[in-house]
């Protein structure tokens, strides 16, 4: 087995921006002095030195610290980890849009990512010259895209809108026409990073089909998604990224449970900060709303199989009469899922439809096998019915919904609708 | 399924670069064809859903020359080399300037204008300037047009026996655009400043640069090597030596112009090439 890619000791220091600590200088004179010597620092980074400063590790973070392995040629590798992880960067200092700070990378082939769906697109140009700039910006060759162009356009479906600007799209048209290119490059390293999220189902299913086909030609695929089954699916093996660090490598089943396992999920949690809350809202004070797991472990990744708890906490500075406080649940796209009140249940209504001031936290539980795969948003309202609308706020957080062991999932497809409901079918023979 | 052909994989390695960057021009070969087409884009583009389109390209040299010939000619009496007339003399050095402004204008936009490719491939990012640069040419083609019409409504026959030597001035002009283009570009990814800071620099490079008037008379011997060091001072008086035959031609002052020129266009591929690799991390 030859090995495709190679990374050895990598890690990536990312600034984070001096406006942070500019904010620090509370007086007029630093702030001056500051200002008086600020063409000093800038000819000075300008000649790619910063000052020294502003090398105190507190204005760094390792976005990669020390990653090291290794992939055989052929193999598709699955990477997980939370947003800031240090998945994206990875592919990154691979595809080599950017330098890694320490380490080195060998790779053995043209590696094309499908990060760049749709890069140098020019909304004024058709989508045929698109189609050529796009291919040439990937590093396809001329003779190479014409010989490839009937393909690539039928796989996108736009067909007859070749010829149209591509501002004139759809962004679904757009977004298929991107990948279509992207998908009929041929790299001996494919590196896809989440595309599987956009257009239809329909045409999510065709671009799994893509990528299986790559990974059947025996060429290299690194595939990252927060998509447990997605990379249950399509991979045999998976590393997971903590805060940067490689922690863990092994067969996809046991990482991705690894990964569920491990709580990575500081978000699933939504703090109000209080510029955030309107002036109108009073005396309604929202605080947090919180995504818990079965055992009550803040998540931003659920299980579809197992229950889901939604927390709304929240405080009343003066007694309020009629009140009703619940949330919407929304898909990515938009659906209205459901909406529901603390409050929508007569008798829970005549207890605690007149509240008193004080700290609150109205909890309930979505039941196992409701979420079909895919992002949810949750919006939260707090009112009381034709008198007043105390706080909303449509999109308040969001959450991933892992469907591993769901209804259907011995099926690699995608399932059309917003809910998967755990259904009791009864099979009858007749004669 | 078409077949594939198995070729032996060049192997890369990414690593840290330290010391001075390597050019490594090699690679703007290997991506040769895509400077074509950012070249191509850049000019299908320039004039989408504008009334006039191409015909700017024209308009804006063609009022320059027009104000110009008012202000400076009729009013302000600027001295010009005899017997050519003005609009000749003011157009023949509108035509590389205008090429020069307008490729700082673009180039220096360039990679902030595609920060989204610069973020997600990884390509040769001298690409971008480049692009921009010589698609200008475009622009300076439909341009001299005009300047033919003008030479032959006033009867003024062109230097003939070095008129083979305009494509050498062009040629100064794109390398001195280009070095500007590369400083501008690559400090814009993070200091966008340069955008307030432009149009007082090409403003005032024109002050400084002989396009209204004729260095000859307009400056006093002492101060015409200094004058020269100003690369754009050896790109016009080159042009108008070419085409329309007046000046010295290929003196000291040219040669310094174009010793400023490479120094500009060296040491801005040098710079751009040390920034080049902070830039998805900055723009």
């Amino acid at each position: 087995m030859t090995t495709a890619i190679s990374v050895k000791n990598l890690s990536k220091k990312y600034r984070i921006g001096e406006a942070q600590t500019k904010f620090h200088y509370g007086m007029l004179r630093d702030v001056l002095v500051d200002t008086v010597t600020a063409p000093v620092r800038w000819a000075k980074s300008l000649a790619g030195r910063s000052s020294t400063q502003l090398e105190t590790a507190k204005h760094y973070i390792w976005a990669l610290d020390d990653v090291s392995f290794d992939l055989d040629e052929g193999k598709v590798l699955g990477i997980v980890g939370r947003n800031g992880a240090g998945k994206s960067t990875l592919l990154k200092v691979l595809s080599r849009v950017t330098e890694p700070t320490e380490g080195t990378v060998t790779v053995r082939g043209r590696v094309g990512s499908l990060l760049e769906v749709g890069t140098g697109f020019h909304p004024e140009l058709t989508g045929r010259e698109n189609l050529y700039m796009n291919g040439a910006i990937l590093g396809m060759k001329r003779a190479e895209i014409d010989s490839k162009f009937d393909e690539i356009v039928e796989f996108s479906e736009v067909g007859q809108f070749i010829d149209t600007p591509v501002k004139r799209y759809s962004s679904g048209m757009y977004l298929r026409l991107a990948f279509a290119v992207a998908a009929h490059l041929e790299p001996e390293i494919l590196v896809v990073d989440e595309v599987l999220a956009v257009g239809d189902a329909e045409f999510q299913k065709k671009c799994l089909g893509k990528m299986g086909d790559v990974a059947q030609q025996g060429r290299t695929v690194l595939f990252v998604s927060h998509n447990m089954s997605a990379i249950l699916r399509l991979t045999q093996e998976a590393i997971v990224l903590k805060k940067g660090q490689l922690i863990k490598r092994a067969p996809s089943p046991e990482a991705v449970d690894f990964y569920l396992a491990s709580g990575q999920a500081e978000t699933g949690e939504r703090l109000w900060q209080p510029d955030e809350i309107p002036a109108s809202a009073a005396p309604f004070k929202p605080v947090a709303i919180r995504i818990k797991d079965k055992t009550g472990k803040i998540m931003d990744t659920v299980r579809s199989t197992e229950p889901t708890t939604v927390e709304w906490e929240y405080q009343l500075d003066a007694p309020v009469t009629g009140l009703r406080v619940g949330v919407y649940l929304n898909t990515m796209r938009g659906e209205y899922v459901f909406t529901s009140f603390d409050t929508d249940d007569a008798k829970q209504y005549e207890q605690f439809g007149a509240r008193q001031p004080g700290r609150y936290i109205s909890r309930c539980e979505i039941p196992a096998d409701f979420f079909n795969e895919g992002r949810y948003y949750l919006g939260v309202n707090a009112s009381s019915f034709g008198v007043r609308r105390y706080f909303m706020d449509e999109n308040a957080i969001s959450f991933n919904v892992d469907i591993a062991g769901a209804p259907g999932t011995q099926w690699p497809e995608i399932r059309q609708g917003p809910i998967r409901p755990r259904l009791n079918w009864r099979i009858e023979k007749l004669d | 399924m078409t077949e594939i052909v198995k070729h032996e994989p060049t192997t890369i390695y990414i690593k840290p670069s330290t010391g001075i960057a390597a050019l490594n021009l090699r690679d703007l070969w290997v991506y040769r064809e895509l400077v074509i087409f950012m070249i191509w884009r850049d000019i299908k583009v320039r004039y989408k859903q504008t009334l006039l389109g191409a015909t700017w390209a024209v308009i804006q040299p063609v009022l320059t020359m027009v104000a110009f010939y008012f202000i400076f000619n009729k009013i302000g009496r600027v001295p010009v080399d005899a017997d050519i007339p003005y609009p000749i003399f003011s157009y023949a050095a509108l035509l590389p300037w205008g090429l020069f402004v307008t490729a700082l204008n673009q180039a220096s936009r360039s990679l902030t204008a595609n920060h989204n490719m610069i973020t997600k491939i990884y390509f040769p990012r001298l690409i971008l300037p480049l692009a921009s640069v010589l698609a200008g040419l475009v622009d300076f083609a439909i341009a001299s047009v005009i300047l033919v019409g003008l030479m032959m409504y006033y009867r003024y026959v062109p230097a003939w026996e070095i008129l083979w030597t305009l494509p050498l001035f062009l040629f100064l002009a794109i390398i001195t655009a280009l070095g500007v283009a590369l400083w501008l570009s690559a400090i814009n990814v993070k200091y966008r400043d340069v955008n307030y800071v432009l149009p007082f620099l090409t403003q005032f490079w024109m002050f400084i640069t002989p396009v209204a008037y004729s260095s000859a008379k307009a400056v006093s011997e002492q101060w015409q090597l200094l004058y020269s060091l100003n690369p754009m001072a050896g790109v016009v008086n080159g042009f108008r030596w070419a085409l329309l035959g007046v000046g010295d031609g290929p003196n000291t002052a040219l040669w310094i112009s174009v010793g400023i020129s490479i120094l500009v266009l060296v040491s801005g591929l040098f710079y751009f090439r040390g920034m080049e690799k902070t830039f998805a991390d900055t723009i």
